[in-house]
């Protein structure tokens, strides 16, 4: 049974490793296309980490396999025999490979990480106001005058529109904010969004952006980044709010230049 | 002082007379352990009802499951599942897998039999409190269960319960009013049990030792329960005043995790300062050493068995034993990583990312032991050898998706992700509950004196290995796919395709969950029918088997024994069969 056990396990490895090569009928065991300026970094990232890691797992798990093979038929009086240099070549190979592997892998994924979340956004980031709430995402433009107005939770009123709580009538600013529920972009332009949260922690989490961040009560938290590809995403809640917890979603539209900006005017015309 | 005390102890309670003594309130470590351990296997049962019913929804998303609306109308009415109801499920299945019995079963379970034993004591250092911490447990277990039947019904915020979803109360949603409150409760009365037991392992482990019996010379499995309880006292110490402050938060008018001007159900809350990642630091903090005490106890467990059925001691020993303790004391330093994109300050993420990385290598290196070990043996097949080889390779398979996560700039695309899920049930959801069958079919002929049926657990280990990784291996594809986790229903565009997968996961669970049915089965069959046990059936060296299947109240019938040996003298020539007691004073030609 011992031979039983290597051979299960060395399938199981095989299978295993096929569907990380092999993605499904278009590809939709995989990432999805990359769609951003800092994406490749974080798709280089990935890569790196699955080839290490993938010899890792096949390597040990056939490795296991042989032995416990090996180690099931042997005579009945067998002199065990203790593995060449003892637990030293285990201890200093684990030291030396993952030390190796770390040391690396952090080095380059801390600059991929850096890129994203620590640096600052460019000066001309067309800057979005996004407010997360149960369970909707809402997108506001800052309009003609380039200002945002200020949001007041007691204003918030769904029921006329009022999403962000704004105050048109005593806040000039507010006036010709342009407020959408899908996110509307030109491609190749930085975009900076800052995101708050009317009631609980919500996430704002685009695929094609590999763009992941909590959007917490409490806090303003910029997110920015540049989209390299046209075409409409979608953005998905990724922490748990409630019972909308899997509906709450968002299109992200990513137009040409030209048609984004034929798209604001007509937004900003009709506030 | 250890021989004095140890003396002490084999007075410290008399034998105990009459049925409720004997079997309900008994200060006897093995019955409080055999008490834990069937409070386990009770929750398990429910904890994987649970599953199954979720999976079936996530499968089915109309499907109508006969029974469900009689558990709860509200939350199933005509027998289909609201998403508000599969959230509350779902947060029942993982803080009754956790708590009841990922940290229950191979540490106050197993720990709680075994320790004193293994340590040549009569008893835990402190009988009394030992008992009062197995009802404890089950008064924490009771109330959470409590919250199915409440108005409102359990709570749906995750076993993570973040706040302000956890904190603001009946306004946030079905299951957020009593449901949350008795979570809050349950767990807090859990930690203060846990916490009793900890100091109570701690104590044994220090002072009762026999003579002869050095902290080298300790079991690796009595190694990790001293581990594990260490971790383990600070570890709850914290989670214990975070239950409170939220429980505070929702009775009590106070504001820790709930910031101002929050408007939730149209009405803005009374709340003003908190902070929701407050909650998170705090729960975190507990919460990433609480995995390490769930696995810790079964990599000592497997590690104590491996060699009896291997006839050679385990490859470096003493640096497993270090390695369990590096891992203990990374423990503390990596709970970030659960938060990389909470919106804490993202450096804190590479802070965070660093000594999580660093964790792989002790875990490198216990499993280059266990496969290096395995070279050159004699391999005995039993069941519960077989599920310690199938531990290690599932320990392999769930540590390496841990090295994603584990780095920022993937986690980004990975967090809240079924590669996450993929992840953690992998090294709890499997590999954890493989040391604790592992435990069961080695230790079952001692703690009741009959042998296990060995056809049907080698049963139960090959439907379980292979359904194991048809229902976790998948998950970390979906997660590739970027499948978002905690999802009642699948309706996003790139979601749909993925529903066949599910399905596919779901048929595996529901199989894998039914061949549990034959350890069950094996179970009672063995309490009733299995042959009768030899003092030493496996022919191993630790003190556990140096007494009567089942011991004595008192474990060595009175005598206190003396140790000689070091933990693992298998394979030894020239000795009375080739392996040497502990307690042998045989002196034998040392290789």
């Amino acid at each position: 049974m011992g031979k039983l056990f290597a051979v299960v396990l060395i399938l199981i490895t095989i299978i295993s490793t096929v569907f990380f090569i092999y993605h499904g009928p278009d590809n939709i065991l995989w990432l999805p296309i990359d769609a951003s300026a800092h994406g490749h970094g974080v798709d280089h990232q990935l890569m790196e980490t699955m080839y290490g890691s993938g010899f890792l797992f096949v390597a040990s798990q056939i490795l296991l396999g042989l032995f416990v093979w090996q180690s099931t038929s042997r005579p009945e009086g067998w002199k065990y025999k203790t593995f060449p240099g003892g637990a030293k070549p285990m201890v200093v190979s684990a030291i030396l490979l993952v030390g190796i592997e770390i040391l690396t892998l952090s080095f380059v994924g801390s600059k991929v990480w850096a890129g994203i979340y620590l640096s600052p956004a460019e000066s001309q980031a067309l800057p979005i106001d996004v407010q997360a709430g149960q369970f909707a995402f809402y997108f506001r433009y800052a309009g003609a005058d380039g200002k945002f107005g200020g949001i007041h939770a007691d204003k918030i009123d769904e029921g006329s529109g009022n999403f962000f709580g704004l105050d048109p009538r005593d806040d000039v600013a507010a006036r010709d904010d342009v407020v959408v529920a899908s996110l509307t972009i030109p491609v190749n332009r930085p975009i900076l969004l800052t995101m708050h949260s009317k009631d609980v922690i919500h996430s704002f989490y685009v695929r094609e952006l590999r763009l992941q961040q909590d959007i917490v009560p409490g806090l303003m938290i910029p997110l920015h980044f540049t989209a390299t590809q046209t075409g409409r995403f979608e953005i998905v809640c990724t922490q748990l709010c409630g019972l909308g917890h899997y509906q709450m979603k968002a299109y992200l539209d990513v137009l040409p230049a030209g048609k984004f900006d034929e798209w604001l005017k007509q937004q900003e015309a009709q506030q | 002082m250890s021989e004095a005390t140890a003396h002490a102890a084999t007075h410290q309670h008399t034998a105990p007379t009459g049925f409720f003594r004997k079997y309900v309130f008994s200060v006897d470590h093995k019955v409080i352990g055999l008490q834990y351990y069937g409070l386990g296997l009770f929750a398990v049962i429910i904890g994987m009802i649970l599953s199954w019913l979720m999976r079936l929804h996530l499968g089915w998303s109309t499907l109508a499951i006969p029974g469900l609306e009689k558990l709860s109308p509200v939350g199933a009415p005509g027998n289909v599942m609201t998403p508000e109801y599969y959230l509350s499920l779902m947060t029942m299945h993982g803080t009754i897998m956790v708590f009841f019995v990922l940290t229950n079963v191979p540490f106050a379970g197993f720990g709680n039999y075994f320790l004193p034993i293994q340590v040549g004591a009569a008893d835990m250092a402190f009988p009394r409190m030992n008992m009062m911490s197995f009802w404890v447990t089950l008064s924490a277990f009771l109330v959470l269960m409590a919250a199915f039947f409440v108005s409102g019904g359990p709570p749906l915020s995750g076993w993570t319960a973040y706040a302000p979803l956890s904190a603001i109360g009946q306004d946030a949603g079905p299951g957020q009013g009593l449901g949350q409150t008795l979570w809050a409760v349950s767990i807090a009365i859990f930690c203060v049990a846990q916490l009793l037991g900890a100091l109570n392992f701690i104590a044994t482990t220090l002072d009762l030792r026999t003579r002869g019996m050095s902290l080298a010379r300790m079991p690796l499995s009595t190694w990790a329960w001293f581990i594990t309880s260490v971790i383990g006292l600070m570890a709850f110490a914290v989670l214990l005043p975070a239950c409170i402050l939220l429980f505070l938060d929702r009775v009590a008018g106070t504001s820790f995790f709930v910031p101002s001007g929050l408007v939730v159900s149209d009405r803005l809350q009374p709340h003003t300062g908190g902070s929701p990642l407050l909650w998170q630091h705090l729960f975190w903090f507990f919460g990433h050493p609480e995995v390490y005490i769930a696995i810790l106890p079964a990599i000592g467990i497997v590690s104590h068995i491996l060699p009896a059925f291997m006839r050679k001691p385990m490859l470096g020993t003493r640096v497993l034993i270090g390695c369990m303790a590096a891992i203990g004391f990374l423990s503390y330093m990596v709970w970030g990583h659960h938060m990389f994109v909470s919106g804490m300050n993202p450096f804190s993420a590479i802070l965070f990312s660093v000594p999580t990385l660093v964790i792989t290598i002790p875990a490198t290196i216990a499993t280059l032991l266990w496969i290096g070990s395995v070279y050159g043996a004699r391999l005995r097949i039993t069941t519960a050898s077989l599920f310690c080889l199938g531990f290690v390779s599932v320990f392999i398979s769930g540590g390496i998706s841990g090295f994603f996560l584990a780095q920022p700039s993937i986690d980004t695309y990975l967090h809240a992700t079924y590669f996450v899920v993929a992840h953690f049930h992998f090294v709890m959801g499997v590999a954890a509950i493989f040391g604790m069958f592992a435990g069961t079919y080695f230790w079952m002929p001692k703690m009741i004196g009959r042998m296990m049926n060995e056809s049907l657990g080698k049963l139960h280990f090959w439907i379980t290995f292979v359904g194991v990784y048809c229902i976790f291996m998948p998950m970390h594809y979906l997660g590739l796919a970027g499948n978002v986790r905690r999802y009642a229903a699948f309706t996003d565009d790139f979601l749909v395709p993925l529903i066949p997968v599910h399905q596919f996961i779901t048929i595996a669970a529901l199989v894998t969950g039914a061949a549990q049915l034959i350890f069950l089965f094996n179970l009672v069959w063995t309490r009733f029918r299995g042959p009768k046990a030899s003092d030493n059936p496996w022919q191993a060296t630790s003190l556990e088997w140096s007494t009567t299947s089942p011991p004595p109240f008192d474990n060595f019938g009175g005598k206190q024994l003396v140790v000689h040996n070091e933990a693992y003298l298998y394979g030894v020539q020239g000795a009375s069969g080739d392996y040497v007691m502990q307690t042998s004073p045989e002196t034998v030609a040392q290789d």
